[in-house]
């Protein structure tokens, strides 16, 4: 069982008040425990926490390059089978370094079946470049590199499905999670590092700058996400949903893309109903596709 | 023990003496006999090595940071495109200061797409912060890469080193071979010993990133570091020499150069041709010698000055380009920096790029052009398809 | 000092950032409507919040001031003060 009272991730660092990732970080660490090698790639999170010589972790931790965290946790894990070793592998990546730039090394590591756990914090973009958009960028969210303008909705993809990707991997046990529900995430990480094999959870981590959005919401913005059904809250094991969690009376998405500037454009000057009515469709699908909904009315 | 062996096994034979605990490499032509034959190894349990097979030359020098870094011993091995691939986590682990010994069987680089050798690839990163040595014979091949594991590990030092050959021309020759025992390796090598390393018993962050106020005084380090194991392998060499019989105490070696009126500079196995084509043209009045650089970074100006020192004329054989240099080859400038103020005239022929063959003629022939003062040119174009 | 090569270093030195300084608006407990739950603890981004005798107790050499803890108290214990520098 995780020890909730352990601090691995230490204050001092340098991230933005109300940070997602940080959250993600500090209760990712009560998950995994001491006797855990941390791998980071190029990101928010790793620039945030350690300049030179200011470290805010307090385990092993390593950071090579951008896009090949899953490679070096691979060797990782190679060199401590072969010493005898038992700490625990978790890589902690971004969105940019995960969706993108890092596919052919997770790849590789999730189809060699390495001993890690390979954590995406996901704040939905490159943020630490100064927001620009990933493969996990949500459809028609405003970003430098996808901005909302007169020939333009915003981003233009769908958010990659990476989980169901690392499950078709073999993967014994992928999860989603969110820093709106801190306990799931303790547990989730603890039960990630305790199965044999490479395990895959991505965690919603909201940020306020590059969302637009208060600090202080960075959790109430995360319910809101599940809320309207955009992000589903799930586990998978050996390539089957196991659990999801449902809600009572989902929310229409229209109450969480108010709450952002990324998604003001679909608002003001006028309301475009017919990118609202796409982004909906969206919920729509995961709801149907995850069966989330229960609709109970509150009474 | 003498052998008769394919240079690719020999080197194979020498990390299985070296004992790493993690080997990671992506195939590729020309470096393919030396993965195979340590594949082959594992699954018959001749080594005890995690032989991890990836994705892509980038995730195998990964691989083998992460497992570096976690106080194992790895091993690597590429050429061309995979090392100009790989070039993001080169810089990497020497950044790292992580103590990698990789392979590379020189081989061009496209485009266009070519597999046959010339030096190119491991040119190309000269300013990586890798130690850099030449092997001239599959002897050279193997011997070296026990000196580079010991030179590297050195605490004193913590660099990685390229351990280069010519591709085909010495990874797929079968030459003579001295291959030492177990014993003899353990007694010159020993086991590794990380400097620092992941460890939950004793946490560092590894791989921090430095601000303006840091940044600089992190590469000197590495300098001075490249500076110091310049005599950290003569030191290496000469231990070596005296355990196993054949000496690399020099950076440099020099062949007939006592009277030399024209001196070659050269890297690898075209040492070899060279010294033939040597023997005839002193039979035929003319006074050629050589110097050949074994260990090309960190750069032995003050070895090669002290070799050509007193000959007139230095012709550098570079199976390698640098576009759009004035001398058109990329060691020709450091050479000719090495004998500033000399009154030595120093050029630069680009030849054999590709694997096109170079032969005892065409040795001579570049003497004869250098003699006549030119130089820093194209040697043995075809004229017609130009 | 002299450099940790391969730039590398050991735990610690992040708490010589006192974050703190960057505050506009500080958190301030009311213990009477402190219910003991335990959320502020948990979802602190600094984890600058610990856990006395039961009670949270903020250490403001850290904390920021994003309002997270006073936003997520179900008891509405925490209030944001504008501070007096």
């Amino acid at each position: 069982m995780a020890d909730k009272s352990c601090e691995l991730f230490d204050a001092g660092h340098r991230a933005c008040g109300g940070c997602g990732p940080a959250l993600a970080a500090r209760l990712i660490m009560k998950g995994a425990g001491a006797n855990t090698i941390v791998v980071a790639s190029t990101g928010c999170m790793e620039v945030f926490s350690t300049p030179y010589p200011e470290t805010a972790w307090k385990v092993p931790w390593i950071h090579s390059l951008f896009e090949n965290a899953a490679a070096v946790a691979s060797g990782i894990d190679s060199a401590l089978k072969k010493q005898g070793r038992d700490e625990h592998i978790v890589c902690i990546c971004g969105d940019g370094a995960t969706f993108d730039i890092g596919m052919l090394c997770i790849s590789g590591a999730f189809e060699r079946g390495h001993n890690i756990t390979y954590i995406c914090y996901d704040n939905e973009a490159y943020m630490n470049t100064g927001i620009q958009r990933s493969g996990a960028t949500p459809y028609d969210a405003d970003t430098t590199t996808s901005p909302a303008g007169k020939n333009s909705t915003g981003n233009k993809t769908r958010k990659k499905d990476l989980p169901a990707i690392l499950a078709a991997h073999g993967a014994p046990y992928v999860a989603t999670a969110s820093t709106a529900y801190p306990n799931d995430i303790i547990n989730k990480v603890d039960k990630a590092v305790n199965i044999e094999g490479p395990c895959y959870i991505q965690i919603q981590t909201p940020c306020c700058t590059g969302w637009g959005f208060d600090g202080a919401k960075t959790v109430e913005i995360g319910k809101m996400a599940i809320a309207s059904g955009l992000w589903v809250n799930y586990e998978m094991e050996n390539g089957v949903v196991t659990k999801v969690k449902k809600l009572p009376m989902r929310r229409p998405v229209e109450d969480y893309l108010k709450t952002q500037k990324r998604f003001r454009h679909l608002f003001r000057p006028e309301r475009n109903e017919a990118e609202i009515a796409k982004i909906q469709a969206i919920a729509d699908a995961n709801a149907e596709k995850f069966g989330i909904d229960m609709n109970i009315e509150k009474k | 023990m003498m052998q008769i062996m394919e240079g690719s096994h020999a080197v194979a034979e020498a990390v299985k003496l070296i004992k790493p605990d993690v080997v990671s490499a992506y195939p590729i032509t020309p470096q393919t006999h030396i993965v195979e034959r340590l594949a082959e190894m594992a699954a018959d349990g001749e080594i005890d090595s995690e032989y991890v097979c990836v994705e892509s030359e980038f995730s195998a020098l990964s691989v083998c940071l992460g497992a570096s870094a976690a106080g194992s011993r790895v091993y690597s091995a590429t050429s061309s495109q995979g090392l100009i691939l790989m070039a993001e986590v080169v810089f990497n682990v020497a950044g790292m200061r992580l103590p990698i010994v990789m392979s590379i069987a020189n081989r061009a680089i496209g485009a266009p797409l070519s597999i046959w050798n010339d030096q190119q690839d491991s040119i190309a990163l000269r300013d990586s912060g890798w130690i850099q040595l030449y092997a001239e014979d599959v002897q050279e091949m193997s011997d070296l890469h026990f000196l580079a594991y010991k030179v590297s590990e050195d605490h004193d030092i913590l660099l990685p080193s390229f351990v280069c050959f010519d591709g085909f021309i010495l990874s797929h020759t079968y030459e003579p071979v001295d291959i030492p025992t177990q014993e003899e390796v353990d007694a010159f090598l020993g086991p590794y010993n990380a400097y620092q390393m992941l460890d939950a018993k004793n946490p560092i962050s590894m791989g921090m990133y430095a601000t303006p106020d840091y940044y600089l005084e992190f590469r000197y380090e590495n300098d001075a570091a490249m500076v110091r194991s310049a005599e950290a392998l003569k030191v290496a060499g000469k231990a070596f020499g005296e355990q196993f019989g054949r000496d690399y105490s020099g950076l440099v070696e020099s062949y007939k150069m006592e009277d030399a009126d024209v001196a070659f500079v050269a890297l690898g196995s075209i040492c070899g041709t060279i010294k033939d084509a040597i023997d005839e043209m002193r039979e035929n009045g003319v006074k050629a010698g050589l110097v050949k650089i074994r260990c090309y970074r960190p750069f032995p100006a003050e070895e090669l000055r002290a070799a050509l020192s007193g000959v007139g004329t230095v012709a550098v054989l570079e199976k390698n380009i640098s576009l759009g240099s004035a001398m058109k080859g990329a060691v020709g400038p450091e050479v000719k920096d090495a004998m500033d103020g000399t009154g030595t005239a120093v050029f630069s022929y680009v030849a054999g790029l590709g694997g096109r063959d170079i032969r005892k003629r065409d040795v001579a022939a570049i003497a004869d052009l250098a003699l006549k003062g030119e130089g820093n040119m194209f040697y043995g174009l075809r004229e017609e398809l130009i | 000092m002299a450099l940790n090569i391969g730039c590398a270093a050991p735990p610690g030195k992040s708490r010589d950032n006192k974050t703190g300084s960057w505050r506009v608006f500080m958190p301030v407990i009311t213990k009477e409507k402190c219910t003991m739950c335990g959320n502020c603890i948990l979802l602190c981004p600094e984890g600058c919040i610990v856990e006395v005798d039961g009670y949270p107790v903020i250490d403001y050499d850290f904390c920021k001031g994003c309002g997270l803890c006073a936003n997520e108290c179900p008891s509405e214990a925490i209030a944001m003060i504008q501070e007096e520098k």
